[in-house]
């Protein structure tokens, strides 16, 4: 496909279709209407589409549960509230072990909240979000083009790994228009879908579920899914580095907030150019990139965490360091969104006075 | 000699853990025989519930799924959408399928999803211990209507069948019963004919069967029988409540 002016929830659309995805369930909720409007039209278009817009949330997950556990990729979408509501079928779906592809278009809360972008699910997304001992995969984009490309990622680890693979995203990012390219599938190897419901023909009969009364053998499983998740943080994480080589401080901000922080750092170097503040962008939330996070540590001493909550993923970065240098929290919660200047000024602030060139 | 009766294929060769008297076990071999008899084994993917029968899938030979209490019909409207060939069931409590889960069961049948649904109404909570059901009768006591039922306060018990019988898509609802040789037969008819809807692709159908708890209405199986015959079917009246020609 040509480059064209896509909004985010848009490009995830189109996406989706472009992965296969054949089946979509949801229900309305602003900032991210514009995403089952798109699918509504799309999946007509695609052999064996299937769009319902569902009751509820409860329900769509749930519908999401049935169309995976046949054998197909599936996604649904919704922002804050609903996702909460969706929070004991993605806990079935992990239980379970069945892939399947949720949106969140993260809005600002808790509550109601209001219909600004925000970044407050991080905690509810990365722990696993329902009820139980599991984790699910976290992708966070950071512009229009990466919301097309995480989505057909995330098809693709979801398979993979027979786990939910979540999109955090939030309504700037839905909702603003840049040119993406939707490249065609890239039919990855994949594992044989060898637990889906088809009818027991010429085989013995099929059962899937997460109920397991016995407790070794719960144990057991539960155990399991850690192993699992082990493999994909050895084999999946992901983030962006951007002047790290020689900073003498580095920011780290993801989504949104990310895009502001490269602002903010462009803006301060353009003042300075001897200031040296570079980024991690972790573009998996869950597994988190502590790794790089950890090694980094050994050359720089000041961490600058800017995130649009109160402060969630700080605690993320605070635990990779196990210590290590000096963590700096900036946070503006409640759907607003700083500009660069002002993340900048702050950023100024805690940079090394050591390392302060003293220009102005 | 003749062989008159005999353990149907699609059943497991494996004991029940459903008490004695339960009018599970019962409906579960209907349903087995059927799968037999019309050939479905092959073809059938049952939902079952969170309630007793939650390990439906022990005893039924055919591939199965579990659901979240309540969100059953939901989960088998994501597979029969994507499987339209397939036999697509649920098997539903009345907590299940008209307390937790009653917008699920609403919406399905008002969307006509080409699904059955075998809902077992035995005016109790079993698997958590005997609490009030949507559909307790009037004055009956449960552990959390230790005074019986107040209709004022509590509400009257909902009656499934009726109530979906407004919904332009459903096109066969039937009330029958677990409590008699001849009631079992008239369950056994009523199932067949629901799965015979779905086939047709007529719409959404429902088969509501009257079944003892013995256990938590603190009776003996005979006593159970008789108090379906005596006093439930006053409140849920047996027979076909709605049925659109296939
Ligand atoms: C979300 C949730 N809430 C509550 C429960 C506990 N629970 C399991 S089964 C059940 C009700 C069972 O009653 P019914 O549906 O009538 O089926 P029966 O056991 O009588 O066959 C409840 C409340 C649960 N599993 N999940
Ligand atoms: S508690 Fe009631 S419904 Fe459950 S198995 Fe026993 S008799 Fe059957």
């Amino acid at each position: 496909m040509n480059k064209q002016l896509m909004y985010g929830t848009y490009a995830i659309g189109e996406a989706a279709i472009q992965a296969g995805c054949t089946c979509y369930f949801g229900y309305p909720i602003t900032p991210q209407n514009e995403l089952p409007e798109y699918m509504s039209r799309r999946l007509l278009e695609v052999p064996g589409g299937v769009f319902i817009q569902a009751e509820s949330e409860l329900a769509a997950i749930n519908m999401v549960l049935g169309a995976s556990v046949a054998g197909a990729r599936v996604m649904t979408s919704s922002s804050s509230p609903g996702i909460s509501l969706k929070q004991e079928g993605i806990s079935f779906l992990a239980g379970s072990e069945l892939p399947a592809v949720i949106v969140n278009i993260v809005r600002g809360g808790p509550g109601l909240g209001n219909i600004a972008p925000a970044q407050s699910d991080y905690f509810q997304a990365t722990r696993g979000g329902g009820h139980g001992d599991y984790k699910t995969i976290v992708l966070a984009p950071a512009s229009v083009q990466e919301m097309a490309d995480l989505t057909f990622l995330a098809f693709d680890l979801s398979d993979q790994y027979r786990m939910p693979a979540l999109i955090l995203g939030d309504g700037m990012l839905g909702q603003i228009m840049e040119p993406v390219v939707i490249p065609a599938r890239k039919k990855k190897k994949l594992p044989e879908k060898d637990y889906i419901l088809t009818g027991a023909r010429g085989r013995p009969a099929r059962l899937v579920k997460s109920l397991i009364l016995d407790t070794r053998q719960m144990e057991d499983h539960n155990w399991k899914l850690v192993r699992k998740f082990q493999r994909v943080k050895q084999n999946e994480t992901r983030w962006e580095s951007f002047l790290l080589e020689d900073a003498e401080m580095v920011v780290i901000a993801y989504g949104t907030a990310a895009r502001i922080a490269k602002g903010s750092i462009n803006r301060l170097k353009k003042e300075d150019p001897d200031i040296k503040i570079g980024m991690i962008r972790p573009i998996t939330l869950s597994p988190f990139p502590e790794k790089i996070i950890r090694e980094t540590a050994g050359k720089v001493s000041d961490f600058f965490v800017f995130e649009m909550s109160t402060g969630q993923m700080v605690e993320d970065v605070k635990l990779s360091l196990e210590g290590r240098g000096t963590v700096h929290f900036y946070g503006r919660p409640g759907g607003v969104s700083p500009t660069p200047a002002e993340v900048a000024r702050i950023m100024a602030r805690h940079y090394p006075q050591s390392k302060s060139t003293g220009k102005k | 000699m003749k062989k008159v009766y005999s353990r149907p294929k699609s059943l497991k060769k494996v004991p029940m853990h459903y008490c004695p008297g339960c009018g599970h076990s019962i409906i579960h071999r209907l349903i087995a025989e059927l799968l037999d008899e019309m050939s479905l084994r092959e073809t059938a993917i049952c939902v079952p519930p969170a309630g007793c029968a939650v390990l439906a899938y022990n005893y039924l030979d055919i591939d199965m799924v579990e659901a979240p209490h309540g969100r059953a019909t939901a989960v088998a409207t994501g597979i029969k959408r994507v499987r339209p060939d397939n036999m697509v069931f649920s098997y539903q409590g009345d907590g299940d399928l008209a307390a937790i889960g009653t917008a699920e069961t609403l919406h399905t049948a008002n969307r006509g999803e080409l699904i059955s649904v075998i809902f077992v109404n035995n005016a109790i909570y079993g698997m958590t211990g005997g609490q009030m059901a949507p559909t307790t009768l009037a004055g009956q006591i449960t552990t959390t209507s230790p005074s019986g039922r107040n209709t004022k306060t509590e509400g009257p018990p909902i009656r499934v069948c009726e109530l979906l019988s407004t919904l332009e898509n459903t096109t066969y609802l039937e009330r029958v019963a677990v409590n008699s040789p001849a009631n079992i037969k008239k369950t056994k008819k009523a199932i067949k004919k629901a799965f015979q809807h779905q086939q047709k692709k007529t719409g959404f159908s429902l088969v509501e069967i009257l079944s003892s708890c013995p256990t938590n209405w603190k009776m003996d199986p005979l006593k159970s029988c008789r108090w379906i015959d005596e006093i439930m079917v006053k409140e849920f009246p047996l027979g076909v409540i709605k049925e659109v020609k296939c």
